[in-house]
């Protein structure tokens, strides 16, 4: 009788695993949980902080698909550009990287790793510090001072308050910064594959290091390859401060840099239409998702 | 013949990946290696030169990459500077050294009991809640930023030392990696030990964190590159300059475009860059022991 109820209900050892996750599971519910069914709510509302939300369906959408203009011009390709550039990009690279920091001796590589992995743990006010002394638009900025003595430019160029080099300078700066914890997870995982599935592979007639990458490096370690890519698609879409931090302003010279997080801020902090910024948050988190379910469908093991 | 090429083929392959020694082999891979590394690096030593430049060489053309004649008077006036608001660069300092350890702190506590339950309980609903975390290590907080400002609003949570600390507290990438780890202790260790009466927090406390030291260790580099360089909570929910933080500080002096802000910003960056790295160089033998037990199936 006992144990048929404890089988059905909640019993005792339930409620002290649950006692024991409780400040986990009440941090992540407020700030994380939350606000993603928040966000989804006023989706569907107008909001301007000061009055209620008043529900208008699915107007916001419908409005941004169809007359916002500077989100469909510049902020959605710019995005799709950036994210698979950066997302993608950065994710080969930073798998080349590893791959290639596997092949050298231990101490060159824990130098040459932690050179690498050294601009991904610098955070947002750093990177902003350093690369705008870099391209700085007069002739103590290094990228500009450079060009001056080749005497391949006159003046120095705007670089960060015009629109021709921003998103390649973007691009740049976030390439530069993604080599983080996904890129030290794709290390270990290589140098821990078993040594003898190589020989055997090679027995069995690999013939080069392209092979061996294809055939049995990424195969062996697809549990890192899904975590790095999990981090490198959250890296290319949580960098989306980096325009309005290299140029100093929202929105970015002529959108050029205009990502689909400064859109929100731009509705959200700036404009005050809550609804709206929801709405464009959800859509956000919608393409967040997409990446991960292609990530998934790749790495993923069925069991 | 073929047979020793053969021979001298298969002894190759084994010591390609992870090489003991140095061969002819391994210098295309140093060739692409070494430059990349260097670029990567240099930003962060260009700026860390700034920080010991006097001010004639802070713009100079062409500009140094290594200062000339270093001096600290950089630091000097970043300390002796107080901001508009009469804050003194020592408050921001203080504020952020005591923000950090009061996350890290709390964040190690939640980990340990989160990761713990996760890996060794069976309880109701535990996979459903082990889903969702998967899902969270995908999110993205700048698109919440809105909502996470409403829910804080309304806890009244503004102008706290608390909005600091827990939003940065719950950290899914920190808890997965923990629980990964903690994966690998046997259960028999664990039920010894209740055999021999002990409670929940002490086999927590005497079994469980000695034993995964190395995942700890990283889940606290993770946490504070976190929250020493935060600005969210100094910018949007921390209205009173005093409880702002050292990155905030830093942030509003690289938009000060004056000459002397140069000098300082790039000071001010070096006292935020340097706590980070060291934490990290310490820690990076368990870093990289963490991450070889970081996949997600």
């Amino acid at each position: 009788m006992r144990q048929v109820k404890r089988q059905k209900g909640f019993n005792r050892k339930d409620g002290r695993a649950y006692l024991l996750l409780l400040p986990y599971i009440l941090l992540f519910s407020t700030f994380i949980l939350i606000p993603v069914l928040i966000a989804v709510y006023l989706s569907f509302t107008y909001f301007d902080v000061i009055n209620e939300p008043t529900f208008t369906g699915l107007l916001n959408y419908i409005t941004l698909f169809t007359q916002d203009e500077v989100f469909l011009k510049f902020v959605l390709p710019n995005t799709f550009l950036y994210a698979l550039i950066v997302g993608p990009g950065g994710y080969v690279l930073s798998f080349l990287l590893a791959w290639m920091l596997a092949q050298i001796q231990p101490i060159p590589r824990t130098v040459l790793a932690l050179c690498i992995y050294t601009p991904s743990m610098l955070g947002q006010v750093f990177i902003g510090v350093i690369w705008k002394t870099i391209f700085s638009g007069d002739q103590s900025g290094w990228v500009n001072s450079l060009l001056l003595q080749w005497g391949l430019i006159d003046t120095p160029i705007q670089f960060l308050l015009t629109k021709d080099y921003f998103m390649l300078i973007m691009i740049v700066v976030s390439l530069w910064s993604a080599m983080g914890i996904g890129f030290l997870a794709m290390i270990s995982g290589i140098l821990n594959i078993d040594q003898e599935l190589y020989e055997a592979a090679y027995v069995d007639g690999l013939k080069n290091r392209f092979q061996e990458i294809i055939y049995i490096t990424v195969p062996s370690m697809k549990p890192q390859m899904l975590f790095g890519a999990v981090m490198a698609i959250v890296n290319a879409f949580n960098m989306g401060w980096i325009g309005v931090t290299l140029s100093g302003a929202n929105p970015t010279p002529e959108y050029s840099g205009q990502l689909i997080t400064n859109h929100i801020d731009d509705y959200g902090f700036i404009r005050y239409e809550m609804g709206y910024a929801a709405a464009i948050s959800v859509m956000l988190l919608l393409i967040v998702y997409a990446f991960n379910v292609a990530a998934h469908r790749l790495f993923g093991e069925k069991d | 013949m073929s047979q020793k090429k053969k021979q001298k083929r298969g002894n190759f392959q084994g010591s390609r990946i992870n090489p003991r020694h140095f061969s002819k082999g391994q210098v295309k891979f140093y060739i692409i290696l070494v430059p990349l590394s260097l670029f990567m690096i240099l930003p962060v030593v260009m700026l860390i030169n700034r920080a010991f430049m006097p001010l004639g060489e802070l713009f100079a053309f062409p500009p140094h990459i290594i200062a000339r004649n270093p001096t600290m008077n950089n630091f000097k006036s970043l300390f002796a500077l107080s901001s508009t608001t009469g804050v003194p660069m020592l408050r921001y300092l203080l504020n952020s050294v005591i923000v950090t350890v009061l996350t890290v702190l709390l964040n190690l506590v939640i980990t340990i009991l989160g990761a713990y339950t996760f890996a060794k309980k069976n309880f109701k609903g535990k996979a459903v809640l082990f889903e969702i975390n998967q899902l969270a290590l995908m999110f993205v907080p700048t698109a919440v930023a809105i909502s996470r400002y409403l829910v804080i609003v309304n806890l009244n949570l503004t102008d706290t030392w608390l909005v600091h600390v827990l939003p940065l507290a719950a950290m899914p990438v920190g808890l997965f990696l923990v629980k990964q780890f903690t994966d690998q202790i046997p259960d028999a260790l664990i039920e010894a030990a209740v055999m021999d009466g002990a409670k929940e927090l002490t086999i927590v406390r005497r079994i469980i964190v000695p034993l995964i030291r190395p995942a700890l260790a990283t889940s606290v580099v993770l946490t504070f590159q976190q929250v020493w360089m935060a600005v969210e909570a100094s910018n949007n929910y921390v209205n009173n300059d005093t409880m702002r933080t050292l990155a905030y500080y830093l942030n509003s002096l690289s938009t000060n475009n004056t000459v002397a802000a140069a000098g300082m910003t790039a000071a001010a960056s070096v006292l935020l860059f340097l706590p980070n790295l060291l934490i990290f160089i310490c820690m990076q033998s368990q870093v990289m022991n963490t991450m070889s037990h970081s996949g997600i199936k």
